[in-house]
């Protein structure tokens, strides 16, 4: 019964708009978006692409590093949050399922985690339509920054709540996350890097890396968005490695992560005794 | 035994090599009121959480209108109130019922009435943030009553609570009995159980060393009755030479004495006639009861 998710849901965009989230999310989007794309509309006369381009190409980093963060910060708690106060036994004892009740909650913080994207990239993509022009291929490129951001988001609220459930409290499951981000979206990157300059263009190199790359949903992120558009992909300066992978892998990647977290979360969730 | 809505069977819960629970049968009728007494630490909490399916049985059964604990079925007519309840602060009384009243499927309870019918009809819409600790019980006592539940469980249902409300908690939980609810009260408020249950059960150690009515308890343990004798004049001396009481101040004489020689004395203490000005009679309470059962202090 996916009713009693949407119960849950219900209950919880009430609690995101009254915490005040759902607002300030959408309030860091747009700043950062609206920073990004003044501070970085620098280079379009050189590249001969519109303002729009560029503004993507800035978004997509800030994306990367954003989304993840935003996403863990709305759903580090939402378990070990609820169990530290006391009320996961008694919402346990109701006919709602784990699984059910993760779902509502999903739902939930992935919508507020859109309406945030939509708005604080539609805004600073409006206004470097405005100024600095846009095409058809840009505006598609902006269309699909927003949707693979909320895929992005995804992953990072399921792997959140899978944090929350293993966690004891809602402290270490802040840590916790904290550690999840740095691995995924600094340290993963770091580590390959390494490996790339100690392989110096071997085997390794060449047929393996873009692989492991891929796997990490970030990178698929930044690759399915670069590797989408040329003139993204120009003004980014990353084709390499996106180039050497079929075009699937990385939506591929990205598609599968949310579905694969939320099975994790649902299995690490049932082992949580309140 | 089968019509009983809540059936413990021969029921052990293990922690690691602990033993939480041993052997523990116990079993709640439709309509019937159940005290578990017990210290902290005695497997009252555990019992519960076995009912509700939240921890795994380590062996023995327990059906709950005839469904496994944590099945759709069993947490359909089982309705729980936590000890300390609590709720997300965000959000508000009328907005949590309402969520709980969903999740519970079935016959939807109307809310505002439900909430008027605990005394939060003015904090309908306030955020349960701001309210005291009672309130938050009442609330908790308010999701209890959704959906006529076929057992309730209540752990500690009066801490927290000030002595007005206890009342009102108390009617609820005759209410519920009076629709056919099997309710199962876990507490330590030992005086407020005793006159709104129908049976007492007190855990040890994870074992029930009782389960009876408080008048066959009292029986059973064999505790003495307590008999104060005030004296007329200088008497009390006198009195407690012939009694062999002990005086307690200068003018009363208190005297033990089992439940079968009671009235023997009362008889004796009516023939001394005027020396005695007034008799004062303490049958076992339910602390005493407590105390002997739970300490497993055969005296």
């Amino acid at each position: 019964m996916t009713f009693r998710s949407f119960a849950i849901a219900q209950a919880e965009m009430h609690i995101l708009r009254r915490n005040r989230w759902l607002f300030m999310a959408t309030l860091i989007m747009v700043l950062f978006a609206l920073a990004l794309t003044f501070a970085g509309s620098a280079p379009t006369g050189t590249l001969g692409v519109d303002m729009l381009t560029i503004s993507v190409a800035s978004m997509t980093t800030l994306s990367v590093y954003l989304a993840p963060l935003l996403a863990l910060m709305m759903s580090f708690d939402s378990i070990s949050g609820e169990n530290d106060r006391g009320s996961l036994a008694l919402l346990l004892s109701y006919p709602a399922g784990r699984g059910e009740i993760l779902f509502g909650k999903f739902m939930a913080h992935l919508a507020a985690l859109s309406f945030a994207m939509v708005v604080g990239f539609g805004t600073a993509g409006a206004l470097a339509a405005y100024y600095g022009g846009a095409g058809s291929e840009s505006l598609i490129a902006l269309g699909r920054l927003i949707a693979t951001s909320v895929l992005l988001g995804a992953v990072f609220l399921v792997l959140g709540y899978m944090v929350s459930s293993l966690a004891g409290s809602a402290t270490a499951a802040a840590g916790a996350s904290a550690a999840l981000w740095l691995v995924f979206v600094v340290l993963y990157d770091l580590g390959l890097l390494g490996a790339v300059v100690i392989d110096k263009g071997g085997a390794f190199t060449q047929n393996i890396f873009p692989w492991v790359m891929v796997a990490n949903p970030a990178d698929a992120f930044r690759v399915w968005n670069i590797a989408a558009s040329d003139t993204v992909a120009l003004t980014s300066g990353m084709t390499g490695a996106a180039s050497a992978l079929p075009v699937w892998a990385a939506p591929a990647s990205l598609l599968l992560w949310p579905v694969l977290g939320f099975v994790m979360a649902r299995a690490a969730f049932q082992r949580v005794e309140p | 035994m089968m019509d009983s809505a809540l059936c413990i069977r021969n029921v052990s819960k293990f922690r690691g090599k602990a033993k939480v629970l041993s052997d523990v049968n116990l079993t709640v009728k439709a309509g019937e009121r159940v005290a578990l007494l017990g210290h902290n630490g005695a497997g009252k909490s555990t019992l519960i959480k076995l009912i509700l399916g939240l921890t795994g049985i380590s062996s023995g059964k327990i059906l709950i209108d005839g469904a496994k604990p944590g099945s759709a079925s069993a947490r359909q007519s089982t309705a729980f109130l936590p000890e300390a309840v609590s709720f997300h602060p965000a959000l508000t009384g009328r907005e949590q019922l309402k969520l709980f009243a969903r999740l519970s499927g079935g016959a939807k309870g109307d809310v505002p009435a439900l909430l008027d019918r605990v005394g939060l009809s003015d904090a309908l819409d306030r955020r349960i943030g701001t309210y005291s600790k009672g309130m938050r019980q009442r609330l908790g006592l308010a999701q209890v009553l959704l959906g006529n539940p076929k057992v309730a469980l209540l752990d500690e249902p009066t801490s927290g609570l000030d002595p007005i409300s206890r009342q009102d908690l108390y009617a609820i939980i005759d209410e519920l009995a009076a629709q056919g609810t099997a309710v199962l009260i876990a507490s330590h408020a030992l005086t407020e159980v005793e006159a709104r249950t129908d049976r007492i059960a007190i855990l040890r150690k994870g074992e029930k060393v009782a389960d009876d009515t408080l008048a066959a308890l009292s029986a059973s343990a064999g505790l003495p009755t307590k008999l104060r004798i005030r004296a007329n004049a200088d008497h009390a001396d006198e009195i407690a030479r012939t009694t062999g009481g002990t005086r307690i101040n200068g003018a009363s004489v208190e005297l033990l004495c089992a439940p079968d020689q009671k009235m023997h004395e009362l008889r004796r203490i009516a023939a001394m006639g005027d020396t005695v000005s007034d008799v004062e009679m303490t049958p076992p309470r339910l602390e005493d009861l407590y105390r002997y059962f739970a300490k497993g202090d055969v005296s």
